[in-house]
């Protein structure tokens, strides 16, 4: 039998200690939190399971966990075929290359709070290129008071923002495809369908996993955009789960009901990503 | 610690969890485990399965709690029965 020498795992204790501090020890005090009505240091109650069993029956956040899933459901369904149709299309050499992927990777520089300030002033009606085009042609757009409005404008934002990543990870997996399939595509005479169907796509499905599960877990957790863009509103049509959490844990201070569903989203999260997970690694198992 | 707001019960399970890990990890240095393909649709590890059992347990806790009006304990009960099936032959 193979001896496997575990003092390895002697270097993997720093990570872990460092992890332990700034997760575990987090984690169990939200789960301790989670289980107590906490008004200061010094007066806690315990109460069980009240709080999760508050919380999953809080109509407030089945809607913002609805909300949530959708908004995560149109940001992969828009941005990974975006992403694919984007890279197939740019070029593959030369400085046009350079120049393409140059442009593709600023939005990324772009950080959360000033890509909101960014589309929040763009969609301004009074001041904003974009609100105050649309108007000018006669479409009624605002961002402000119009629930559709305010859903496209925080889609569209992330789309702008995130995008690139998608055709940037889809662009490194086309150039990875070795030019021998490509010869023999077209000595079969494939069209280019049969090319992107039975070629591209078969090789940038590991890619396109980890650009999903990316895509995924950060629109799930979006925050900074729309709470500049929008506030969550109009009304609460764009409140997504991380700002009803913010609400109730900064805004109220209600430190248990929000640390019990905290704990709800990061199961959420966990499963999520642990399907992801495992579908990549089997896929790469069987590839 | 004061600040971590530790509760008997919490403290308990975090108990647990660890004599867990550290019983899985002292069983994986004795008798290393093979990945094998049980009722679950992958070929999974000890471990694997002792990953799926623990979230088997939180979801099947959060519905108990969420959707029924029954003792947690008998969420936990099933919990424990799930835990053993997924270990057995998962």
């Amino acid at each position: 039998m193979k001896v496997h020498n575990n003092k390895a795992w002697w270097l993997v204790l720093p990570v872990f200690l460092l992890v332990a501090f700034s997760a575990v020890v987090p984690m169990m005090t939200v789960v301790n939190y989670s289980v107590q009505d906490i008004f200061d240091s010094s007066s806690r109650f315990f109460v069980g399971v009240d709080w999760f069993k508050q919380v999953l029956r809080d109509s407030r956040l089945h809607d913002s966990l609805l909300r949530q899933f959708i908004y995560s459901g149109c940001v992969l369904l828009i941005e990974i075929p975006l992403g694919i149709a984007i890279a197939l299309t740019m070029p593959t050499k030369g400085r046009w290359a350079s120049a393409c992927l140059i442009v593709m990777a600023i939005p990324l520089l772009i950080p959360w709070n000033v890509v909101g300030t960014i589309w929040q002033i763009f969609g301004r009606a009074d001041i904003g290129l974009l609100g105050w085009t649309l108007n000018a042609l006669g479409i009624s757009y605002n961002y402000a008071s119009n629930t559709t409005d305010a859903w496209v404008t925080v889609l569209v934002m992330d789309v702008w923002h995130w995008t690139s990543l998608v055709a940037l990870l889809c662009y490194s997996g086309l150039r990875a495809i070795p030019d021998v399939y490509y010869q023999a595509a077209r000595i079969d005479r494939a069209s280019s369908w049969a090319v992107f169907r039975y070629i591209q796509l078969p090789k940038l499905k590991s890619v396109l996993l980890i650009a999903v599960m990316l895509r995924f877990m950060d629109s799930f957790m979006i925050y900074t955009e729309p709470f500049v863009l929008t506030g969550g509103g109009p009304g609460n049509a764009t409140t997504f789960l991380s700002q009803t959490l913010t609400k109730m844990a900064v805004g109220q201070f209600d430190l248990g009901p929000a640390a019990a569903f905290s704990l709800v989203y990061f199961l959420i999260i966990l499963l999520v990503s642990w399907l992801f997970y495992t579908a990549m690694t089997h896929s790469d198992k069987n590839s | 610690m004061e600040w971590m707001a530790w509760t008997l019960p919490t403290a308990l399970f975090f108990g647990g969890i660890g004599l867990l890990l550290v019983g899985m990890t002292v069983w994986e240095l004795r008798s290393p485990c093979v990945e094998r393909r049980g009722f679950l649709p992958i070929a999974t590890s000890r471990g694997d399965r002792l990953f799926i059992g623990l979230l088997g347990s939180a979801y099947l806790h959060l519905m108990v709690i969420g959707v029924t009006d029954w003792s947690v304990w008998i969420a936990s009960a099933l919990s424990v029965v799930w835990l053993v099936v997924v270990m057995r032959w998962g």
